[in-house]
């Protein structure tokens, strides 16, 4: 794109390759990097002397580079090839010894990629395999934080509490607005959808049943788990990812520490504890931005509102929001450490992970969300 | 000084961040043609200088000519023709970790010429013998070459465009001595086949003694003398005979000396 500015930087005219008469070829211009864009097609294109042998004239070449080198010593080769021989003649000393070294770096053609030719049965084993090998790594590094977990819990004064309390800050109490404007938007939205609807039948009340309990038992923690996913999970990955290129995990090891315990469990204690906090946090501005609604579209005052959501909102409804959010915070903590750890030599490949870890935790969370609701279903609650 | 041989001419150069004085009044003239080394001990200013001279920080004050034309007046479309006569190798090769050996020095010859895929490969190919890279290692990406490996892949991609002027960020720090050795060879093989102006920031003073034809010591933001390895070694100011006349500065010497009197 920037080939025809380019060729102005160097001295002389592009370089150039004709055939003078049937027994001599002349070579001329730079023979430099920036000035070869064309010379192949010229090259191509070129009427080749019908003499078995025949000179070429290199008199006017101006200035060459390695890279010009190799290009002419390529075009003679190339004629070379095809049973003819050639003299080179009039190269300035110095490009003779450019054209000598290029001669003699050995340039042997690049290997072609092995493992190329794999069957497309061969590819589906593979990915499988590589896919139960995952499946066993992530059970594996299950159990080992359980079981880390479970020493901890044995000797509790090796809880980190330092940075129990960091990640309690990073990761819950800094969500606090986001999760905040959120879950309250998420109630004026359910609130204003039902409002249509209930006035229609004259049961304007009913509003509180529908924010109070949609939200609490379900969109409240939905919604701040998948909050948290995006915002805690990802760093989690990144994080580790980012300490595992950079060797500080091998360092950890090599001090005698596990970062199993100076790094995962901290977050999983952490995210364990914020995590129904936030939930309960979220129920509140929730369900406030409900009632907003409820006054002014369905004229609920707050106080006929807050003494129907007595009645009406069972506290299981609330128990059963507020305990699956230690469940998904375990799901989130868990899948970005994991995701963190696998993290293997690149920069790009904490990228990777670190997007695998989000969506992983959010799919994960909601397919746990799903089943909460059948078994409780089943039980009637 | 500003002779047209000067490739580089840095003039009453100053940097500051916030109150930390980085360069004080620096001055250094390269010449076209040598390899010049920037030496000094850690946190002296050495890589500001360099990354100031490629365009990568802007100085205080003061004035970098470039090829004879000021650095900080060029328009974008000097900048990228200035960028194309110039090769870098970062001190830790800063090789696309994304890409392969082969894909890494193909990628400036893909962005800067109009060459068939078949020509750049075996171009990249080519640059990438003459550093002394195994060729069946091509296809390997970055992370699993050993550290000596990926300096010469650097070095490769830093050559790709035959660059006028090639610019070494401590290019044997963190290598062991015979790869540290090897690459010095390297460097002096390069400098003489294609006449290239090298500059080596480095404080690895083997290197100093058996590559560098001028070098300028710095200390506390200043060049405290520029010359030839030899007068330098003679001057009086103390703070350049601590850096030559510790242990490892007369150790450095004596090899030095040993192996001019070999090769005679």
């Amino acid at each position: 794109m920037m080939g025809h500015m380019d060729a102005t930087l160097t001295n002389g005219a592009p370089a150039s390759l004709d055939r003078l008469d049937d027994r001599t070829l002349s070579c001329g211009g730079a023979w430099t990097l920036p000035c070869l864009d064309g010379i192949e097609r010229r090259l191509a294109s070129l009427h080749r002397p019908e003499a078995t042998a025949f000179v070429c004239d290199a008199t006017r070449i101006t200035a060459m580079d390695v890279s010009g080198a190799w290009l002419l010593r390529r075009t003679l080769n190339g004629l070379e090839t095809e049973g003819r021989r050639v003299e080179l003649r009039g190269l300035r000393p110095e490009f003779a010894q450019l054209l000598q070294i290029v001669s003699a770096t050995a340039v042997r053609p690049a290997p072609a990629e092995g493992g190329g030719t794999d069957s497309w049965l061969e590819r589906i084993g593979l990915r499988a395999w590589r896919e139960a090998a995952d499946g066993l790594k992530a059970l594996a590094f299950l159990g080992e934080s359980s079981a880390a977990l479970g020493q901890l819990l044995v000797r509790p004064p090796r809880i980190r509490w330092r940075a129990l309390v960091r990640s309690m800050e990073l990761d819950g109490f800094n969500a606090l607005p986001i999760v905040g404007l959120l879950s309250f938007l998420m109630g004026v939205v359910i609130a204003y959808q039902g409002a249509e609807q209930l006035r229609t039948f004259g049961g304007n009340i009913f509003i509180v049943d529908l924010v109070g309990i949609s939200l609490l038992r379900e969109i409240a923690p939905l919604v701040t788990a998948i909050l948290v996913a995006g915002r805690s999970g990802s760093a989690y990955a990144a994080q580790l990812g980012t300490m595992k290129v950079t060797e500080e995990l091998d360092a950890i090891r090599t001090l005698g520490l596990s970062p199993m315990e100076l790094l995962v469990l901290p977050k999983i204690l952490a995210l364990v504890l914020a995590l129904p906090l936030l939930t309960v946090y979220a129920d509140a501005v929730g369900v406030f931005g409900g009632m907003l609604v409820a006054s002014s579209q369905l004229h609920v005052t707050f106080t006929e509102f807050l003494t129907r959501f007595e009645d009406a909102v069972a506290l299981r409804h609330f128990l059963i929001g507020v305990g699956k959010a230690p469940v998904f915070a375990v799901i989130i903590a868990l899948v970005g450490c994991y995701q963190g750890f696998q993290i293997r030599g690149g920069v790009d490949d904490v990228g990777r992970r670190t997007t695998i870890s989000v969506v992983q935790a959010i799919f994960m969370v909601i397919v746990v969300d799903a089943f909460f609701s059948v078994a409780l279903s089943w039980m009637d609650l | 000084m500003s002779g047209s041989d000067a490739v580089i001419e840095v003039d009453h150069l100053s940097t500051r961040f916030g109150r930390a004085v980085v360069h004080e009044d620096v001055s250094v003239t390269v010449n076209r043609g040598e390899v010049f080394g920037i030496a000094g001990g850690n946190g002296c200013g050495k890589s500001t200088l360099l990354r100031e001279i490629l365009l990568l920080q802007q100085p205080t004050s003061g004035r970098i000519r470039v090829f004879g034309q000021e650095v900080g007046a060029m328009t974008q479309a000097d900048v990228r023709v200035l960028r194309r006569r110039c090769g870098v190798l970062f001190q830790y090769g800063a090789l696309f970790s994304s890409l392969t050996v082969l894909e890494n020095v193909e990628a400036p010859l893909r962005e800067h010429t109009e060459l068939g895929d078949d020509v750049i490969r075996e171009l990249a190919v080519l640059k990438i013998a003459l550093t002394g890279f195994p060729l069946a290692g091509i296809e390997k990406l970055p992370n699993e070459l050993s550290g000596g490996m990926r300096r010469r892949a650097a070095l490769a991609r830093a050559i790709a465009l035959d660059p006028e002027l090639l610019f070494l960020d401590e290019p044997t720090a963190g290598l062991d001595p015979v790869s540290a050795g090897g690459f010095d060879e390297l460097v002096e093989q390069l400098q003489r086949l294609l006449g290239l102006t090298i500059v080596i920031v480095t404080h690895d003073l083997d290197s100093l003694w058996r590559v560098v034809d001028r070098v300028a010591i710095m200390g506390d933001g200043r060049i405290l003398g520029t010359g030839t390895m030899e007068e330098l070694s003679r001057a009086d100011d103390p703070a350049i005979r601590l850096y030559f006349h510790g242990p490892r500065g007369r150790a450095a010497k004596e090899q030095a000396e040993e192996q001019v009197w070999n090769q005679k």
